[in-house]
């Protein structure tokens, strides 16, 4: 038995620890906006946030946050109002959109760590997220918009 | 007492206080401390050290330390780019077997040295590695008995002898090689001449 704190909510979870946390967050917490792309840390389309850290779930055996708060996209806002959504929807970067939630939870990332980024801040930290679409371009303009909707 | 005999009197005199002075055991011989000094450096510039230990800002990876993938960079602690940590991908150990051979390695504090003293190694000649390690300007401020106890304790250093997946690990045993630092810092850390 596992205990995860996921978007606030403490539960308890009957699933093996060798589990990987995505399996848990979508298949047990049904929490479906976090995606499987690769399974080895490699696109970035199952990015969480630890403590308020990034983190690929895919590869993320559930012993290893066992106990600890976990934020999914759902987590960001209950209506899509946070300034990163907001920039995405204004900006209108998705495309497909398999990867965005892992894009936005990157981009969550950066701007707590760096409110202001410059294009190359951006390019360093969402270098890790993959779009098959080639929405970068708007991912780093809709990144930039993030920035100042967070400020206003 | 003529002049010449008293000098070597005094010389003598000299020679016991100081070694009466002394405390523990002599230093090892230098040029054994240089030989050991070459196991040292085996283990140093092994892909498993060395591809952090790295000039610029972009990490290296796999045994032919190809250039990280994902153009992850150092960043301004060591610990990744802002928004995009080690962490994210590297956890405190390795993934399960079951996750596969591709599955990013982890460790405690996985991070490369930071940038204000990146304590490099690769591509060093022995006598520059030598002058490096002992450097506190570039080794992050450590003496021999820090730099002792990185090497001995460092949960990230031990990785290196169990680096999981298909990687290969530092073929030298931990214990030889603490056991040949500690010789070679004992005598005050010789470097070789070649």
């Amino acid at each position: 038995m596992v205990s995860l704190t996921i978007n606030g909510k403490t539960q308890q979870f009957d699933v093996p620890d060798d589990m990987p946390l995505l399996w848990l967050i979508r298949d047990f917490a049904h929490l479906t906006g976090t995606k499987f792309g690769c399974g080895m840390a490699q696109c970035g389309a199952c990015t969480v946030h630890l403590d308020g850290s990034p983190l690929r779930a895919c590869v993320t055996p559930v012993s290893a946050v066992a106990g600890k708060s976990i934020t999914t996209i759902e987590g960001l806002s209950a209506d899509a109002s946070h300034p990163v959504q907001q920039a995405w929807a204004e900006l209108d970067v998705v495309q497909c959109g398999y990867c965005q939630s892992g894009q936005i939870m990157s981009a969550v990332a950066l701007l707590k760590a760096k409110p202001d980024p410059s294009d190359a801040d951006i390019d360093a930290a969402m270098s890790g997220n993959i779009c098959r679409c080639g929405t970068y371009q708007r991912v780093r303009a809709a990144v930039h918009r993030a920035a100042e909707l967070s400020k206003a | 007492m003529n002049r010449p005999l008293r000098n070597a009197f005094g010389l003598a005199s000299l020679l016991a206080l100081a070694a009466c002075g002394s405390s523990g055991p002599p230093a090892p011989p230098k040029e054994a401390a240089i030989a050991a000094f070459a196991t040292v450096q085996q283990v140093f510039q092994h892909p498993r050290c060395q591809n952090c230990h790295i000039p610029g800002d972009a990490p290296l990876q796999f045994d032919n330390g190809l250039p990280h993938e994902m153009g992850v960079a150092r960043g301004p602690t060591g610990h990744g780019a802002q928004g995009l940590p080690c962490s994210t991908c590297h956890g405190e150990k390795n993934a399960p077997a079951s996750y596969g051979p591709h599955a990013p390695p982890g460790a405690p504090h996985w991070a490369l040295p930071p940038p204000e003293h990146k304590m490099v190694t690769i591509g060093l000649s022995a006598p520059a590695l030598c002058e490096m390690i002992k450097n506190k300007s570039e080794n992050g401020g450590r003496d021999f008995a820090a730099l002792l106890k990185h090497v001995s304790e460092d949960k990230l250093v031990l990785w290196g002898w169990e680096p999981g997946g298909n990687r290969v690990a530092v073929p030298v045993p931990h214990a030889d090689f603490v056991a040949k630092f500690k010789l070679w810092s004992d005598a005050g850390g010789p470097c070789p001449a070649t």
